[in-house]
């Protein structure tokens, strides 16, 4: 076993650690977001899949490459905007609600990425 | 490593540790926004970086340029536009979607990776082989297995437990042929074999969701994450990337301990859940009540006049709720009987909704303040002083069965609904829940049925209460 591969299993397995400790504090309230968060954050595959980039000069390498960027891309835009736009509706109190007036269009400056 | 590529993994460290701090804010409601924003400039900083080691490699041609950019902007636009149409209801499946294609991307990232060590010179190294394997197998299964999760739970395939003839057995074999010709992988290169271990796993991802029942898919879709999150660290030995490394085994972490805490709260074990069979979610059977049971039936006028002159009561939401819409309805019933006086807080059940914690984001989307959401063991101690518990949509998580033994819901945590002063239940028919057992919660004196669906039944009261108190 290299000592390369053997940093990388330490980092993965105290990550593994760090995440338990994290994770396990998070409210129930909040775990359809949690899961959403971590679903954006397994985006970073997006890094993976541009690095192919960097040695792709054949036909089928292009073709995974474009199929990868496509998948990663999704997966790290529209994860990070749909956690964004769950947690922008937890309030601590009720807005007041008037009938009279419309309630204001949501999606106009989302400001979320 | 020169200066160049240590300064890129420093970076990396970086990103890595706004992904650890975004979900620590992710601790209260009140941090969580904040920590969305960090872990997202943590992306930032992990995507551009590598961006600047692209040009600064220099190695990628014109046409390597335009697939990354055009893959990565048609990918951006498909993902944003989901992120904004979807409905809060449709959550899990777009979770779902997105475990898929992250997975996706994974298995394509070793299998890239693989063909291009076979082209270098002195072919594939051994120690690359084995995560590359790792990640080729886990990643494809999460690919399809998602695939079919989020086609189950968005109707397009039945919710119905797909009972395959020979299924396990096809599994099985499924599984010897993956890791059988990984193994051969490892002391011999071979491209036939990797592509018969990619077409095995993606035929064993369908074949392991197919036969899981609609009802068990909170536990499916946090299994399919930590999977997706194990196969991003396994792309990151593949590329020797630490910031793929510690994301996904963050994610990894985070989808295990989901699981688990979905598995407990249903009181099925994650191996009952994967060998499926039985979770075929709120079975439609107008059952008759076992014989000797009263069940007492009540209009909207007689609920009406419990919940205004009640001082406290216990909203109970189950999946009826969601599947009817009523959340918002629910809403403003609850800031009628807050307008008298009455205090009111939710109870949420673990396993309420289609996915960990979904209840919470529907009850938020309908403007309910995340205060008044209580979890199980923060509520049950309020019900005995609780003069109304209103149970929508919810059964066998609040069925008194549950607390002794030799019932098919005993051990599993329940809301103590049955303390309360009085409970009325709000319920299509006298079907069972997914467990297939009456709920002796009904057949209790103190409560009373409500026969309609949930969208209609919180309309009716809430026009009752408004009429009673003169509002109109």
């Amino acid at each position: 076993m290299s000592t390369a591969l053997v940093t990388d299993l330490t980092i993965f397995v105290l990550a593994l650690l760090v995440g338990i400790e994290v994770i396990g504090k998070v409210p129930a309230t909040l775990h359809t977001p949690l899961m959403s968060a971590a679903n954006s954050i397994h985006g970073i595959v997006l890094a993976g899949a541009l690095l192919i980039g960097v040695t792709s000069h054949t036909v089928i390498g292009y073709i995974l490459a474009f199929v990868a960027a496509f998948f990663a891309a999704a997966n790290v835009v529209g994860g990070y905007v749909v956690t964004g736009r769950m947690l922008k509706m937890f309030r601590r109190k009720a807005q007041p609600v008037q009938p009279a007036q419309p309630v204001q269009p949501v999606q106009s400056g989302d400001g979320q990425r | 490593m020169n200066s160049f590529t240590t300064n890129i993994q420093l970076v990396y460290v970086l990103a890595a540790a706004c992904f650890v701090v975004g979900l620590h804010l992710m601790n209260s409601p009140a941090t969580a926004r904040r920590g969305n924003q960090v872990s997202t400039t943590g992306m930032v900083i992990a995507i551009g970086v590598t961006l600047i080691l692209l040009i600064h490699d220099g190695s990628v041609t014109g046409v390597g340029w335009t697939v990354l950019i055009v893959g990565a902007l048609l990918g951006s636009a498909v993902g944003l536009y989901s992120a904004r149409t979807v409905k809060m209801t449709a959550m899990p499946q777009l979770v779902s979607m997105f475990n898929a294609v992250g997975g996706g991307a994974a298995a394509l990232v070793a299998v890239y990776g693989y063909l291009h060590d076979e082209s270098a010179p002195g072919g594939v190294l051994g120690t690359t082989t084995v995560t590359t394997l790792l990640d080729v197998i886990i990643g494809s299964v999460t690919f399809t297995g998602s695939l079919i999760a989020a086609g189950k739970l968005q109707g397009l395939i039945t919710g119905q437990p797909v009972l395959i003839r020979n299924g396990r057995a096809i599994n099985i074999a499924l599984a010897v042929i993956a890791i059988g010709s990984a193994a051969f992988m490892i002391t011999t290169a071979s491209l036939p074999a990797l592509l018969l271990v990619v077409l095995a796993t993606l035929a064993f991802g369908v074949l392991m969701v197919l036969p899981i029942g609609g009802a068990d898919m909170p536990v499916v879709i946090s299994l399919l994450n930590a999977c997706t999150g194990t196969a991003v660290a396994m792309a990151g030995f593949v590329i020797t990337n630490w910031a793929l490394i510690v994301a996904g085994a963050l994610v990894g972490a985070s989808g295990g301990i989901l699981t688990k805490l979905m598995a407990d709260a249903m009181n099925r074990s994650l191996r009952n859940i994967i060998m499926g069979g039985f979770g075929t979610g709120d079975t439609a059977v107008v059952a008759a009540v076992s014989g000797d049971a009263q069940i007492r039936s009540i209009a909207a006028d007689d609920a009406a006049i419990q919940l205004a002159y009640a001082s406290k009561v216990i909203i109970v939401p189950g999946y009826g709720l969601a599947a009817a819409q009523a959340q918002h309805g629910v809403a403003e019933l609850a800031a009628l009987l807050e307008d008298r006086g009455v205090e009111v807080s939710y109870a949420i059940h673990p396993v309420a909704g289609r996915m960990p914690g979904h209840m919470n984001v529907l009850l938020a989307e309908a403007n309910v303040p995340y205060p008044q959401l209580k979890e199980m063991d923060e509520i049950n101690p309020e019900f005995p002083r609780t003069d109304v518990a209103l149970v929508i949509g919810a059964n066998d998580v609040t069925n008194p069965a549950a607390r002794r033994p030799g019932t098919a819901v005993s051990g599993m945590p329940i809301l103590d609904v049955d303390q309360a002063k009085a409970i009325i239940v709000v319920k299509r028919s006298m079907g069972h829940g997914y467990a297939g057992i009456d709920n002796e919660l009904y057949a209790n004196p103190k409560t009373s049925m409500y026969f309609a669906d949930a969208k209609k039944a919180v309309a009716e009261m809430t026009a009752a209460v408004k009429t009673l108190v003169g509002l109109f």
